[in-house]
């Protein structure tokens, strides 16, 4: 998508797949040399502190290597959740849809953005 | 309880009834405006068959036992009724202690002369009895709270509206104070309001609770961080000086999320935010 990474998580993240996640994604950002990295949650229903730890370290990670990080999609059950583990993601951006995630990260990254990403899936 | 009186009392039922009626009558807690005289007749046929059946029992010591339970059932029925018509908590009690009064009157008046066989009589319906009352009184608060208990879900359902005031933008006037249970409402209805109507602004307006301590601080708080997990920003408006003021005092950081003193004022500031201009249409 440009030069923004689309990570989709579909199922209940347990530890492993988190973990393998977080490698997998910061990998990727540093290959495809990416800006930005969109995470849609929209289907995750489901969240633990050790999760809301790995959004915060995936957010951080791709700071130093000059990307943002936009979690998309939570649902509110969700956002309830972590907010009552205390967890309030102070380092990551947070949108509605892909779409406005979309917007969010042009609008941070100005017309900095250039062409020639590579779309990565996470459709296990 | 001794068979004489059992089979006494069994036999005159129908009159045990008409005296306790009339006894009821007297004392003017029939209520015609609360309850019609055939139900409560009804009503107490029912009660007094099954008291009845309790002291003809075997098991008329055993509490535990098939008879107490109907009988239990059925006084509970009763009570929870009246507590719904709306008769006072004196209304109901005297009502089947009035049962135990007209009882009493007619063994007394059949087994005047035994004066043994009517004290053992007497101890052992006053034993039932007030056991029945005691029940009474239970069920009948019970009753009762089951009401507010109802109302308060609904002062909670309605006082939490969550407005669509713009394109994109909530409001969401909180009326009454904010303690956890209210909180878990107006954050469920504003986050789900925000993912209905793809809304990236909140407005909180506190204009309508009376005091900020710091729990209600961190409710709110807690409401904002949960909208911006959302991808939603918050702006809390109505906030009235004496509660600047105890906010300040109680050391309360409000500097991470946008405040405004009006409603007005920050709908203009959401209206920057989404970079739309309301301007007055030129006349022609």
């Amino acid at each position: 998508m440009g030069s923004f990474l689309l990570v989709t998580i579909q199922v209940d993240l347990y530890d492993r797949l988190a973990l393998n996640l977080e490698t997998d994604l910061i990998r990727m950002v540093s290959e495809t040399d990416a800006r930005g990295v969109l995470i849609d949650i929209s289907a995750v229903g489901l969240v633990d502190s050790f999760m809301g730890r790995i959004l915060n370290n995936i957010a951080t990670m791709s700071r130093i290597m000059d990307a943002e990080t936009v979690v998309v999609g939570m649902q509110p059950a969700v956002a309830i959740t972590l907010v009552e583990l205390g967890l309030t993601l102070a380092g990551v951006h947070t949108a509605l849809n892909v779409e406005r995630g979309m917007e969010l990260l042009h609008k941070r990254l100005g017309s900095d953005v250039r062409e020639g990403g590579r779309f990565y899936g996470n459709s296990e | 309880m001794q068979s004489e009186v059992t089979k006494f009392l069994e036999k005159n039922k129908q009159s045990i009834l008409t005296q306790w009626m009339t006894n009821l009558a007297e004392d003017h807690i029939l209520r015609e405006e609360l309850m019609s005289n055939e139900k409560s007749r009804q009503q107490s046929e029912e009660l007094l068959l099954a008291v009845l059946k309790v002291i003809a029992s075997d098991n008329f010591k055993n509490t535990e036992s098939q008879e107490h339970e109907s009988v239990s059932d059925i006084i509970s029925e009763v009570s929870i009724y009246r507590a719904r018509q709306g008769f006072t908590p004196r209304e109901t009690a005297t009502y089947v202690l009035s049962l135990k009064q007209t009882l009493a009157e007619v063994l007394d008046k059949k087994f005047a002369g035994d004066a043994r066989l009517l004290y053992e009589s007497a101890r052992e319906l006053n034993q039932l009895l007030d056991s029945l009352s005691i029940t009474t009184f239970e069920t009948f608060i019970k009753g009762r709270e089951e009401v507010i208990m109802r109302q308060t879900d609904e002062i909670g359902e309605i006082s939490t509206p969550v407005i669509r005031v713009w394109e994109g933008v909530v409001a969401l006037p909180i009326i009454g104070t904010l303690d956890s249970m209210r909180t878990q409402t107006v954050v469920e209805g504003l986050l789900q309001e925000i993912v209905a109507t793809g809304s990236s602004i909140a407005i909180l307006d506190i204009s309508g609770v009376p005091a900020v301590d710091s729990l209600v601080a961190q409710h709110l708080i807690k409401t904002v961080s949960a909208a911006r997990l959302m991808g939603a920003e918050c702006i809390i408006s109505g906030i009235r000086p004496e509660i600047a003021q105890t906010i300040v005092h109680l050391g309360i950081d409000l500097s991470s999320i946008k405040t405004k003193a009006t409603l007005a004022s920050a709908l203009k500031l959401a209206f920057q935010m989404l970079n739309l201009e309301v301007r007055r249409g030129e006349r022609k």
